[in-house]
């Protein structure tokens, strides 16, 4: 005869991550995330086009003071979420395998997320220098050209690996001082969303990183075409999706970056050109005189 | 707004420097660029070469001036170059006061001017009293325009009051006599100290301002004057009243003369293209000028020995 | 402020005489074909269209238009010269051909400049001083890029793209060919380029240069046409990469033509730059910067300075000044070397540019032209600024492409900032202060892909040009434009 549980565990509620903040969707809806036997693991947010403009709201809002942080400072706080994840591991491989990720593989993404943010943090503050130029010009004035953050950048995350995809697209976006929404693996999500309350314990300052959970094809027309959104990275669809993306991103010259079929699990993942992908050059003109 | 009448009282007081505008060489040197990509051709260039003539302040001042040398010049001031016919004259002869009786002997019945520098000529290391009597004897000896140098040590060391009374004392010596101010910009070194020089001189009641002394070098440059010319102009802007240039030294070529006169035009307009209001202190200019003005009218091109150089 | 008895004047007195640039050395054909595969051959359909001079509305030549069969000839020929020349090309040798262009272009400035003023309508003394010598610079610059292209992008192996596809606009004729094809080819690309339909002339002239210099056939085409053969050569299969200069209306059609295709890239779109002048700025000096920044090339240049932002303790000098200032401009023949403004580019931008002369008067703005007389024939505009205009005038928001300035006043930097950068624009931007770290702060602040600080419209080819948002993708010249012509495999 079956005897009840010690004690009934208490299941975790997915939500999504907007401006610091945990909300549930304003859709009211939600998918069904199930393990690999089809038993239901969890519910996560089905986010709608409002939940994007809202992430977006705080992006935009949050984007100067990013900007404007020191790349050292970004380059810590990149820094401590790796430790804060470092301090979850067990719980992000749990997650993982739980999604049907085998036990070694899901160890190894999480290291690998872990060891991609040291990774970026320690670009933070050494990117400009690799790719900034002091342009001899033939004039009497001194001309430099430096990078500066695209701006406010949306996300499209592979599908898999779901936290290792994400990290991997995430970091370089904001060591280059950008704000951003991502919207996670629509079959691996968990982690993910799991991965945006690491973020909140990281001193990531608010509407820095935004996390959507949902379905592309309800979303990615409005990641495409938002007129406030500078650049989106895109790490899914075939040419059909490329082509609604790009389109609908010739409203406002939105570049746009695709990055299909990169193998985020290996070492050609590590490379600061993720980073200058969602950067502009600003060359700045000064007469040389007494 | 001040009035053009009354010269003796051009002082309008000590100028508020911290009003003075910044000066970006590099932007002077494209503007400048930009006057001398100017083409002058025909006629528009033989109304200028005649123009410049009538401003020109024929200049001898060294150690070895002589009475005889002085009388010369003057000779030359009167007689350019007989051989062209309808040739004006030149403003004015510029010597050291103690030749001044010569040349207002030598220039009796002309209406060319007779400019003294004075003022301890040309460092200004001087007491203010030498200065002020050195101006008053080359007044009372004929001189109608005085050429004073400003004290550049104290204009360095920031004394800038003190700069300002000097001038202030100097044109009351002058009485009717036209003050030109030079305030020696090769000294100065930079445009920002040339616009406030030009403030502190227009404010102290300088009738003009003139760059250089021709003892130093740099003398005249196109950029030092532009910057000048731009303080007359926004000068003329808050008081109404018109003060006149002269850039001096190192303007020996028609070419350049000309370059000049494109500037003037194009900063000050019609109003100062007379010898009333712009001067050319030089001693060699003329001939190249006169060269020019032959070519102009034989389409040869000329040698200098063809034209007396005194 | 001006007053009867202290106004200049600067009309009547001495003038300049006409000091009109020869136009013996030139040698303009009555027709020109298209230039494929390294000789000017005949369109297929047999078309020709005129190309006229805007100052005289004289035809100059006749130029053959490319249809579709035309554009496949050129594709198709620039693809044989990547694969079978070009890209086994040892990259010193390609750079030896860079540099050949350059120096021959430089032998050649004289009878390029003039041409370039008489098809376009610019003023002699920018196409002799600015536009031919930038266009030989971009040469020699990129030449050298051939054989170090290694040591432009670390930790990556840079390979050409294959056929790329450019499409350039009127304004700048010679040096835009300049800025497309040089980086173009030092990456190893070989090219068909359009040149604008009422500018071919420089472009043609070009080819013909280009022949004698020797590249092999097929490295640079050349065909000329208008809209449609621009999209012709943007939609080819056979392009690998797409640039473009031009309006930014065109560049999203091409944005969204290219959508979902493989091939890359750049756009150098529209603006309508902010010049910021603070009071403690050297003021003669942003006078002159206005006056460049707006009245340069006509004001038809994508990163004109056309909206001018002055601190209100120094507006009224700063506009006073400038209308001096533009007395002293002289408008008319654009081979006069002492013209400072030439012909407007052709009659359907003259319309364009007095409607927005309407549109602003009729939004309550204050108009001002300078003074000054217009020759007869051709297309002319003096120079203009409007006052009492606001961030909701069309005249300022909306790019006019000519001689016409729209000035408002500001009172903080916040406000200056904010104003500059309430635009979908992002091309140029300008700074005047005497105060560096004021200077540092602006040009952080302002997004915008080139900012100027105490000076305006300067451009080199070792300094990346292109614009923020609505502006453009990309950036050309410097290490930063070889970019847009390479893969950057590892």
């Amino acid at each position: 005869m079956a005897t009840a549980a010690d004690r009934v565990p208490v299941a975790k509620t997915y939500k999504i991550y907007i401006d610091g903040k945990f909300p549930r969707t304003e859709s009211g809806r939600y998918l069904a995330i199930n393990d690999k036997r089809g038993a239901l693991l969890a519910n996560v947010c089905r986010s709608s086009r409002k939940d994007f403009r809202n992430a977006v709201v705080a992006a935009r809002k949050a984007q100067p003071g990013w900007a404007k942080a020191s790349a050292y400072l970004r380059g810590q706080i990149l820094y401590r979420i790796a430790e804060m994840l470092e301090g979850r591991r067990e719980q992000f491989v749990a997650e993982l395998r739980a999604g049907g990720v085998t036990a070694k593989a899901a160890e190894q993404d999480v290291d690998r997320s872990i060891d991609r943010l040291i990774y970026f943090a320690g670009w933070a503050d050494k990117y400009q220098q690799v790719f900034s130029a002091v342009n001899p010009v033939s004039s009497s004035h001194f001309n430099f050209s430096v990078l500066e953050p695209m701006g406010v950048v949306a996300i499209i995350a592979p599908d898999e690996p779901g936290l290792l995809g994400l990290v991997s697209n995430i970091a370089p976006a904001i060591a280059g001082g950008n704000t951003l929404v991502a919207l996670a693996s629509e079959t691996e999500p968990l982690s993910a969303i799991s991965f945006a309350e690491v973020l909140h314990a990281s001193d990531v300052p608010a509407g820095v990183v935004n996390i959507l959970s949902g379905l592309k094809s309800e979303l990615i027309e409005h990641f495409a075409s938002h007129m406030d959104v500078n650049a989106v990275v895109c790490c899914e669809g075939g040419r059909k999706q490329r082509r609604q993306v790009q389109t609908l991103a010739a409203e406002n010259v939105k570049r746009t970056v695709f990055r299909i079929d990169t193998d985020w699990r290996d070492a050609g993942a590590l490379n600061p050109y993720l980073i200058r992908d969602t950067q502009e050059v600003k060359t700045t003109w000064h007469p040389i005189g007494v | 707004m001040g009035t053009n009448a009354n010269r003796a009282d051009a002082a309008v007081g000590f100028p508020d420097l911290s009003r003075v505008p910044p000066v970006d060489e590099v932007g002077v040197n494209e503007r400048v660029a930009r006057f001398q990509s100017r083409s002058i051709k025909k006629a528009s260039k033989v109304e200028a070469l005649k123009c410049i003539l009538s401003m020109i302040d024929l200049t001898t001042l060294e150690g070895q001036d002589t009475p005889g040398k002085v009388r010369q010049l003057c000779q030359k001031a009167i007689h350019l170059h007989d051989a062209m016919p309808g040739l004006p004259h030149v403003a004015a002869v510029c010597v050291y006061p103690n030749m001044v009786a010569v040349a207002k002997e030598a220039l009796r019945g002309t209406d060319i001017n007779i400019a003294s520098v004075a003022t301890a000529f040309p460092s200004g290391m001087s007491s203010l009293d030498l200065k002020l009597d050195d101006t008053r004897m080359a007044v009372e000896a004929g001189a109608s325009e005085i050429d004073m140098v400003i004290s550049r040590g104290a204009f360095l060391a920031g004394e800038y009051r003190y700069v300002f009374d000097e001038i202030v004392a100097v044109k009351e010596a002058c009485g009717d006599a036209h003050l030109k101010v030079i305030l020696e910009t090769g000294e100065l070194r930079t445009l920002d100290r040339v616009r406030r020089a030009s403030e502190l001189a227009m404010h102290a009641g300088a009738d003009f301002i003139k760059t250089s002394t021709g003892k130093i070098q740099p003398a005249a440059t196109m950029q030092v004057t532009l910057v000048m010319l731009q303080a007359i102009r926004d000068f003329f802007a808050s008081t109404g009243r018109m003060v006149g240039m002269k850039p001096a030294g190192g303007i020996s070529n028609a070419k350049l003369a000309i370059h000049y006169l494109v500037m003037l035009k194009e900063t000050l307009g019609n109003a100062w293209m007379t010898p009333e209001w712009f001067r050319f202190g030089a001693s060699s200019l003329a001939n190249d000028v006169l060269m020019q003005l032959e070519k102009q009218a034989t389409g040869v091109y000329q040698s200098a020995d063809y034209f007396s150089k005194d | 402020m001006a007053t009867a008895e202290n106004t200049l004047a600067f009309s009547g007195g001495w003038e300049y005489a006409p000091a009109p640039e020869s136009t013996d050395h030139i040698e303009v054909a009555s027709r020109y074909g298209l230039f494929i595969d390294g000789d000017f051959v005949r369109p297929e359909k047999g078309r020709y269209f005129d190309t006229i001079n805007p100052a005289t509305e004289e035809r100059l030549s006749r130029v053959a238009l490319a249809g579709p069969e035309d554009v496949d000839k050129a594709v198709k020929a620039a693809r044989k010269a990547y694969s079978s020349v070009w890209s086994r090309m040892k990259p010193a040798e390609r750079g030896k051909y860079i540099f050949r262009i350059a120096r021959m272009l430089q032998e050649r400035a004289r009878e390029f400049a003039a041409i370039e003023s008489l098809d376009g309508g610019k003023p002699i003394r920018e196409s002799r001083d600015i536009d031919i010598p930038l266009a030989a610079a971009h040469f020699f610059y990129y030449a050298g890029w051939a054989d170090k292209l290694e040591y432009a992008f670390p930790g990556r192996r840079p390979r050409p793209l294959g056929v790329a596809g450019q499409v350039i606009p009127w304004n700048f004729p010679l040096l835009m060919a300049a800025w497309k094809i040089a980086p173009a080819l030092a990456a190893g690309n070989t090219v068909v380029l359009k040149p604008a339909e009422t500018t071919p002339l420089t472009a043609l002239k070009l080819a013909e240069l280009i022949a004698d210099a020797g590249l092999p056939p097929g490295v640079v085409n050349i065909v000329t046409g208008a809209g449609d053969t621009g999209s012709a050569i943007v939609e080819h299969p056979g392009v690998n990469k797409v640039a473009f200069t031009g309006s930014t209306a065109v560049g999203k059609r091409i944005q969204k033509a290219l959508a979902g295709g493989r091939k890359s890239y750049t756009l150098e779109l529209g603006g309508k730059a902010a010049n910021i002048v603070f009071a403690d700025a050297a003021i003669d000096q942003a006078v002159e910067g206005i006056v460049n920044g707006i009245f340069f090339n006509q004001g038809h240049v994508c990163c004109a300075g056309s909206r001018l932002f002055v601190q209100e303790s120094v507006a009224d000098e700063v506009v006073e000044k400038l209308s001096q200032r533009m007395e002293t401009l002289i408008v008319g023949d654009p081979l006069d070397k002492n013209t400072d403004i030439g012909a407007i580019n052709s009659k359907m931008q003259l319309d364009k540019i007095r409607d927005y002369l309407k549109v602003g008067e009729a939004e309550g703005g204050s108009l001002h032209q300078a003074s000054g007389k217009l020759p007869r024939k051709g297309y002319w505009c003096r120079p203009a600024f409007f006052t009492g205009v606001s961030q909701s005038s069309r005249v300022v928001q909306e790019e006019i492409f000519g001689p016409v300035l729209a000035i408002q006043t500001f009172r903080t930097f916040d406000e200056a900032l904010e104003k500059a950068n309430n635009t979908p624009y992002g091309l140029s931007g300008g700074v005047w202060t005497d105060k560096g770290a004021k200077i540092f702060r602006m040009t952080q602040g302002l997004k915008a892909g080139v900012v100027w600080a105490n000076t305006f419209n300067k451009f080199d080819p070792t300094s990346p040009f292109g614009g923020y948002k609505e502006s453009g993708v990309g950036r050309e010249g410097g290490l930063h434009g070889l970019d847009a012509y390479l893969r950057l495999g590892e």
